[in-house]
């Protein structure tokens, strides 16, 4: 089949301001919208500039707008499109820095905020500190963030104010948060406490809809705020 | 040009990378420079687990975990680094669990480990279960982990950097030309010791597990700086990749039960690996399917064979084999279970085929998956200019893009997360102790001069010649003929392919002249890396007549200890000519013998 793709376009050395340009090419039904992409590059326009690596959905590159979509280009086919029509643009909330790359310092800058790490103090025992399946399960979904920023860009509250630690920052707090092992819970409550913490977010399941690995972001921030009214963790 | 000084610096930030800046950082002022993210690494697509006989399920043994890595190596990994490993294994994986790596759990509370392939109890004969694992996502985890404790110790990183060149001033490290993609500006890196840590080179070939960015750079850039790379002829072809993408379904599927079926409806590997079956080694299994394929038993005479893990058929052949829980037990799944133990699996197929793994089978082909090869090192992770064992200066690498060699001939499952870890920690500590007593040298004002050239070469190319063309045709010689199984012929066709590309590759189309985030350019250099490393690759190949792991040669079946058993190093000399020389094997306690599963 024939697909047609318009793509937000923006050099900054060469442009002023960023426009679209229209590009036919010979799909598959299930090829990725990342594989047009490629072959827009390698067959057409070799200016078009996107990042890209695993291709599978799991390091979190390609994250962009599809068809006014937060999607990741890799995990989205064609036919789950519905349309041979395509409109490809950067994520919205960051800076753009040449098409359909972002500028992502903002979204990490976030994300280390919420001290995204480890902390327990006490002496690690011999061997592995022990944790059971369900202990474990507590905090599973928030483990399979990629770090690709589809949900952050998808809030209307983030758009509102960059300021807004956002969804996926909370995500990995959360992580750490209900890990039994973890003794940081506390630290982190606080600063997701602040005025540009959890309070920020309207539960309007953008997030959610957005990610791509299906992580029940609302819910886990709901749990988030709940531990922080009732300062308990269950 | 701007230029920053470090005691050491790190190229790259997959575990073994990461694992390296941690303890450089201890000791040493350490910078990581990465062309991607971190966490974008492909450390994060490592799927089925990290091998430690800590015994939770059953008993096991690192001596037995030495074995087993030796007899998959089909002797040519090198004892002594073997042994190594394995034994810091258990270790490694608690310390990884103290940094919270969020392993999944058996009902002890303990880490929970599965059987994979070519993994075995030594008196039995039967597999082990010994993979640590975290769902079908242990990369991911170990990554996550590994850089959410870079930010707690705070690591100065260079995100979206790319290392062009390697400085060498007197036989020395001294430094790395990279460049910053956002905005086109070369930085030089002075350091006293450099890492390398760069990763593999499966995108020289057409159906690969492995990522858009794995071009092999650093392998690369070592071998234009006049050093050797080690044992390039053998790289890994994954049995089970997904027909005609190349995405990797774990072996892991074939440890939790599923197994492996041709357009008969047979389970094959019954014929090639009477004892462990669908969980013989890496080499064995795609072997297995290409002779299947080739005897006109692929699913309607197609290029692939089913991976079949519906529940019916796992606890048809479970019963079958006799296969039993840890308690005894008979082995029975359910469909929950597998949704459990394999979620991303069954994303994949659902993204991917738009089938259910747990109601349709899955149509699998070997996918080219893992460098065995690279830039030899010995234990220390310290870099070796010979093939007497001479050491380069300042020069540390570790992980894929290293040769220890621990993974020989063929690598076991599991295993290569295992090395990354322990391997890139020996870096971080050596290159730290190395940096502590070293001074800079001094950098020479030329230092960058080669690498701009080589970009400038590109960005200035009036040629018609399209860098999507030249990959597509180095890929799929590459899969014919220096793929599973391959010939005298078939290789020199496929060298004379290589030199002609490396030919055109001079005449390239190039539309991007920019400099901010020109990935068009990019791309082009990483092919030129892809090219010198297919070739290599090549080279080596057609020199070594005998077949061994992954190297299997149908003009030379048979494995030739008389003669082969030793490692390859090639040169790539200033004309271009590469030269072979070859070195012992270290052989401490297993004499070699005829491998059977
Ligand atoms: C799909 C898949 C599943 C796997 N599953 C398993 C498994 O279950 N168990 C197992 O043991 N092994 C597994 N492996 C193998 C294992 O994951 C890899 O071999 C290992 O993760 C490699 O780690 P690394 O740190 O060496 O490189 P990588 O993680 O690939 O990292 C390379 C790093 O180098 C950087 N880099 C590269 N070039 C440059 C440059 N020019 N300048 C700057 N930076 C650069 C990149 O940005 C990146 O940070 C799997 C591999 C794949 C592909
Ligand atoms: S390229 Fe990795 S997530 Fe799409």
């Amino acid at each position: 089949m024939q697909v047609t793709l318009k793509i937000f376009r923006y050099n900054p050395e060469t442009d002023k301001k960023p426009h679209y340009e229209t590009y036919k090419v010979e799909a598959e039904p299930t090829d990725r919208v990342l594989d047009l992409l490629e072959k827009v590059k390698g067959e057409q326009d070799g200016t078009l500039t996107f990042r890209r690596s695993c291709a599978h959905g799991v390091c979190g590159s390609d994250a962009m707008r599809i068809n006014g979509m937060n999607r990741l280009a890799c995990k989205v086919l064609v036919k789950d499109l519905g349309t041979d029509h395509i409109t490809i643009e950067p994520l919205l909330g960051l800076p753009t820095v040449k098409d359909l790359v972002v500028d992502m310092e903002p979204f990490f800058e976030h994300y280390r905020s919420v001290k995204p790490f480890f902390i327990n103090n006490d002496p690690p025992p011999q061997k592995e500190r022990l944790q059971s399946p369900e202990e474990r399960a507590r905090f599973d979904d928030t483990t399979k963030c990629i770090l690709c920023a589809a949900c952050t860009t998808s809030c209307p509250s983030f758009w509102l104010d960059g300021q807004y630690v956002g969804p996926a920052a909370i995500v990995n707090a959360h992580r750490f948060i209900f890990d039994s092992r973890d003794q940081g819970a506390e630290e982190r409550l606080k600063i997701l406490a602040d005025q540009f913490g959890v309070f920020r977010c309207h539960t309007i399941f953008n997030c959610t809809l957005a990610c791509p690995r299906e992580i029940q972001i609302t819910k886990a921030i709901g749990e988030v705020r709940k531990a922080i009214a009732t300062g308990r963790l269950d | 040009m701007k230029t920053h000084q470090y005691d050491v610096v790190v190229v790259g930030a997959g575990g073994a990378g990461l694992m390296a800046a941690l303890y450089a950082s201890r000791r040493a002022r350490t910078a990581v420079i990465s062309k991607l993210y971190p966490t974008r690494s492909h450390t994060g697509a490592a799927q089925g687990g990290i091998g430690a006989a800590l015994g939770n399920m059953e008993e096991d043994h690192p001596e037995w975990h030495t074995y087993d890595t030796v007899k998959g190596s089909d002797y040519l990994g090198d004892q002594d680094a073997i042994e190594f490993m394995c034994y810091q294994a258990p270790e490694i994986v608690y310390e990884l669990e103290h940094m919270g790596l969020p392993f999944s759990r058996t009902p002890e509370g303990l880490i929970a480990q599965r059987p994979f392939g070519g993994h075995t109890n030594n008196v039995t004969g039967k597999p082990v279960r010994r993979a640590c694992y975290a769902a079908d996502r242990t990369g991911h985890m170990i990554l996550q982990t590994l850089y959410q404790q870079g930010i707690k110790h705070g690591l100065t990183f260079f995100d979206e950097f790319q290392m062009l060149d390697l400085i060498m001033v007197n036989g020395r490290a001294a430094g790395v030309v990279a460049l910053e993609i956002a905005t086109g500006e070369i930085h030089i890196f002075h350091a006293k010791a450099v890492i390398l840590a760069t990763g593999g080179w499966g995108r020289v070939w057409e159906i690969t597990s492995n990522a858009f960015t794995l071009s092999g750079d650093g392998a690369a850039i070592v071998l234009r700086k006049g050093l050797p790379l080690q044992d390039m002829e053998f790289y890994q072809f994954h049995p089970t990749g997904i027909y005609k993408l190349g995405i990797l379904i774990t072996e892991g599927v074939r440890g939790e039960g599923g197994v492996l079926i041709n357009d008969k409806g047979e389970r094959f590997m019954d014929r090639y690996a009477p004892t462990v079956k669908d969980l013989a080694s890496r080499d064995v299994v795609s072997r297995a399917i290409y002779i299947e394929i080739r005897e006109g038993r692929g699913i309607n005479g197609q290029r692939y064979v089913y991976l079949d893990v519906r529940p019916e058929t796992v606890n048809k052949y479970a019963a079958l084999d006799g296969r039993t829980r840890p308690d005894g037990s008979p082995y029975v799944v359910t469909a929950e279970e597998l949704l459990a133990k394999l979620p991303d699996i069954i994303d994949f197929c659902r993204t991917y085929l738009g089938i259910d793994p747990v109601t349709e089978p899955i149509p699998v082909q070997p996918t080219a998956h893992y460098a065995m090869g690279g830039i030899p090192t010995n234990i220390k992770a310290e870099v070796l200019a010979d093939e007497k064992g001479t050491v380069v200066p300042g020069l540390y690498a570790a992980g894929e893009t290293a040769c220890v060699s621990v993974h020989g001939a063929n690598r076991l499952g599991t295993n290569s997360l295992l090395d990354i870890v322990v391997f890139g920690k020996q870096a971080g500590i050596h290159a730290a102790e190395y940096a502590q007593g070293a001074d800079f040298e001094p950098l020479p004002a030329d230092a960058a001069d080669f690498a701009r050239s080589q970009l400038e070469a590109i960005r200035n190319s009036k040629g018609n010649e399209r860098i999507a063309d030249i990959a597509a045709e180095m890929k799929r010689v590459m899969m014919d003929h220096v793929g599973v199984f391959r010939t005298e012929e078939g290789m020199q066709q496929a060298l004379e392919k290589i030199r002609e590309l490396k030919a055109r590759f001079k005449h390239l189309h190039i539309d991007d002249r920019g400099k901010i985030f020109n990935t068009e350019l990019l791309t082009a250099w990483e092919l030129s890396n892809l090219l010198d490393l297919a070739e290599v690759t090549t080279v080596s190949a057609l020199a070594r007549k005998e077949s061994r792991g992954a190297h299997s040669r149908e003009d030379y079946p048979k494995r030739d200890d008389q003669n082969w058993l030793k490692h390859t190093l090639a040169w790539m000399r200033e004309n271009g000519q590469i030269e072979l020389r070859y070195k012992p094997v270290v052989i401490t306690k297993y004499q070699p013998k005829e491998r059977v599963y």
